[in-house]
């Protein structure tokens, strides 16, 4: 073919293309993958039998039930709220069993230090430092993560994540983005980073990126300490424990969907927007529900994720606590780095309902979420006076004694939830985007949309005050 | 008279592809199935009565709309490679969902055989599959086997010989689609006719612009503006760079 003939037919190919685009319309590919479905289903009435009643029929009771369209909402959403109920109350007894236990240590430690007349310096950065920092990102993360992998991973095994899929599908839909998206946000409740890896599974490149973009907004492990511990402390006051747990749970659950709500909302600005398309057709295996085994899930989720998990938040809380203590107590002036640096940023976080330090521990804590709630109480402590903390009541003194209100509690627990992602997501979204424009982006998003939530709060309380 | 011809493995996931390939070829290979990341094919031969069969191990995928691109390499290998027989691997314990791929891929080229594979599985769980009445329905042959124990490979190497050498031939019963979208590929199909040659199915190419495929309209493109000769030569280069 002549270089003209060719030039020609290019030009026929895309002017043909643009007719037949003329002639189509939206639910073309809906209905031709409807089309397909019903042969399929014509071809196997016509050609396969069944002699043992091998139908799945359990299976496809329950996904009637599950994947209903009245009953699959309200039962994910109970499901979640008994997974944190659960988590809540029986994170409580344990987490202070730990608190008291490192206490306990704190102190002998202190004798033995006293014992061997070693310098004050030495004590406050390697116990009143380093150990505190450690112990409370144990015994506060430690027990509610021991209960909420493991029940996680019953229902992962179980089969009902696919379903989970399925009837989000819809919603997903709706916003741009591809229904997979969520179970890259339940990848999210565990570790941000690792759902970085996971959004994998989307093809689409567009999708794929408003997985990355939006994943954030879902809590993940190392924010639920802070959550659950905040939603306990200030939330639930002046309630009976019994109802208390019930407001607690409540304030959680009430955050995840907040949480959800403005990532659909990012995602349906984004694809209208930076992203523009229409999501994909997919198609989603929903396997047959399996009895998990129970002991195995529980053993392999305990040591592969909690274990895991909380390694990575000592060793990062570790050095952290190292330099809170040294920027609280090397001064410049008469007042410590730690004190200017709070001063610095103290206007701008009240105007947020926050105060200087909760603003500085979640800079500082950017390594990681697991360790802004130790950098925070370590800097209060080193400031005020010295209470040692042996259960959650303390906690709360020391917080009050900063001046907090159930606002600051409200607006943590918000930033904490929208405030850009931790060091090693940011890492993850480079090596899957390599793209710094991207990275930035998914940086800059959550931040702004935190500012602006938590200023709205703050600003709206205070004006009805 | 010895001769070579090209076979296309395709087939969703989990269905056994992978084992069939190597029960074939005997060679051990893995292909990999990330998307975003280079997709490699793997190939391997085998003869039968004196011809010989080259494999081609597809990716895996559920549909060929081209979403990803796995899917895309795969479409382009079929409609573009043109391989001697796309063989479609089905997993007998999920037909239904399975012959989705498959209903797509004989719109696209006459020459398939489907290939049923997991018998075993399906015998267990108290599944029979009547293959005489799909292959009726289909319009291309319909085979079981088990690629695990190469149970059925007699009647496989059998059937591929015979389409190859055209003593069979394959006559799809493509899917008809809601009337409103079968009077728009009518209309499209002879503007197609002009444009395209005829080695490619002219209904399959109506319905996929009419879908807004994009990427195979500039796969189109590219392949057109390359020349008429390429477009019909076998890829030698096994690793496809995206």
């Amino acid at each position: 073919m002549s270089a003209n003939g060719a030039h020609g037919a290019h030009m026929t190919l895309a002017s043909l293309y643009e007719k037949a685009q003329e002639m189509s319309n939206a639910n073309l590919r809906d209905q031709i993958v409807q089309q397909l479905y019903m042969k399929s289903q014509e071809l196997c009435s016509a050609s396969v039998t069944f002699s043992k009643t091998k139908r799945d029929v359990r299976t496809e009771k329950l996904d009637r039930i599950f994947t209903s369209p009245i009953w699959g909402f309200p039962i994910m959403m109970s499901l979640l709220g008994v997974l944190f109920y659960l988590t809540i109350a029986g994170a409580n007894v344990p987490s202070d069993l730990i608190a008291q236990s490192f206490g306990y240590i704190e102190g002998q430690l202190t004798t033995l230090f006293q014992l061997l007349s070693a310098p004050q310096w030495l004590h406050g950065l390697l116990i009143l430092g380093l150990f505190r920092g450690t112990a409370w990102v144990v015994s506060v993360m430690l027990p509610p993560m021991a209960i909420f992998f493991p029940m996680f991973a019953l229902l992962e095994n179980y089969g009902y994540l696919p379903r989970v899929a399925f009837n989000m599908d819809r919603v997903f839909k709706k916003v741009g983005a591809h229904g997979k998206m969520s179970l890259t946000m339940a990848m999210g409740f565990g570790c941000n980073a690792a759902a970085m890896m996971s959004s994998r599974i989307i093809e689409s490149p567009r999708e794929r990126m408003l997985a990355i973009l939006t994943n954030n907004f879902v809590p993940c492990n190392g924010r639920w300490g802070t959550l659950i511990v905040l939603s306990s402390l200030f939330m639930a006051a002046g309630f009976s424990s019994g109802v208390g747990m019930f407001v607690t749970t409540g304030t959680v659950v009430g955050i995840v969907l907040f949480g959800i709500m403005v990532t659909f909302f990012v995602s349906w600005v984004l694809s209208k927007t930076a992203l523009k398309g229409v999501p994909t057709h997919y198609t989603l295996e929903l396997p047959p529900y399996r009895r998990p085994k129970v002991f195995e899930t529980v053993i392999r989720s305990s040591l592969e994720r909690s274990l895991a998990v909380l390694m990575r938040a000592v060793k990062v809380a570790a050095p952290a606590g190292f330099a809170t203590w040294i920027l609280a107590n090397v001064n410049v002036g008469d007042t410590s780095v730690l004190l200017h640096i709070v001063h610095f940023l103290d206007p701008f976080a009240q105007a947020l309902g926050l105060d200087g330090y909760i603003l500085m521990a979640f800079i500082v804590g950017l390594p990681a979420n697991e360790i802004v709630m130790p950098i925070l109480l370590m800097a209060y402590l080193s400031t005020g006076s010295l209470t040692e903390v042996d259960n959650l009541g303390d906690l709360k003194q020391i917080f009050v004694d900063h001046g907090w209100t159930w606002l600051t509690a409200l607006n943590m627990m918000l930033f904490s939830l929208l405030h850009f992602p931790c060091g090693t997501t940011l890492v993850n979204i480079y090596k899957e985007t390599k793209s710094a424009k991207w990275t930035l982006i998914s940086f800059l998003i959550p931040t702004v949309i935190a500012i602006v939530v938590t200023w709205g709060v703050a600003q709206t309380v205070y004006y009805l005050r | 008279m010895k001769r070579e011809y090209v076979i296309a493995l395709a087939g969703n996931p989990n269905t056994g592809k992978s084992t069939l390939f190597n029960a074939l070829t005997g060679l051990k290979q893995h292909t990999g199935n990330w998307a975003g990341k280079t997709v490699t094919i793997a190939e391997g031969t085998y003869v039968h009565k004196k011809n010989t069969y080259r494999l081609i191990d597809l990716p895996g995928t559920y549909s060929l709309f081209s979403n990803s691109t796995d899917e895309e390499v795969a479409r382009n290998y079929i409609v573009f490679e043109q391989p001697a027989v796309t063989l479609v691997v089905v997993d007998a314990t999920s037909l239904e969902r399975n012959l989705n791929l498959a209903l797509q891929i004989i719109e696209m080229t006459p020459n398939v055989i489907i290939c049923i594979n997991l018998m075993d599985e399906a015998e267990k769980r108290g599944i029979t599959i009547n293959e005489n009445v799909l292959t009726k329905k289909l319009g291309v042959p319909v085979v079981k086997i088990t690629a695990r124990s190469k149970k059925g490979f007699a009647l496989l190497f059998d059937t591929i010989d015979r389409l190859v050498s055209n003593v069979i031939q394959g006559t799809p019963n493509v899917v008809r689609y809601q009337p409103e979208i079968e009077e728009k590929i009518a209309k499209l199909e002879p503007f197609v006719r002009t444009v395209v040659n005829d080695t490619i199915s002219a209904r399959w190419i109506a319905l996929r612009l009419l879908d807004g495929d994009e990427s195979l309209l500039q796969e189109l493109m590219k392949r057109w503006n390359r020349g008429e000769e390429e477009i019909l030569c076998p890829q030698t280069e096994h690793m496809v760079h995206i």
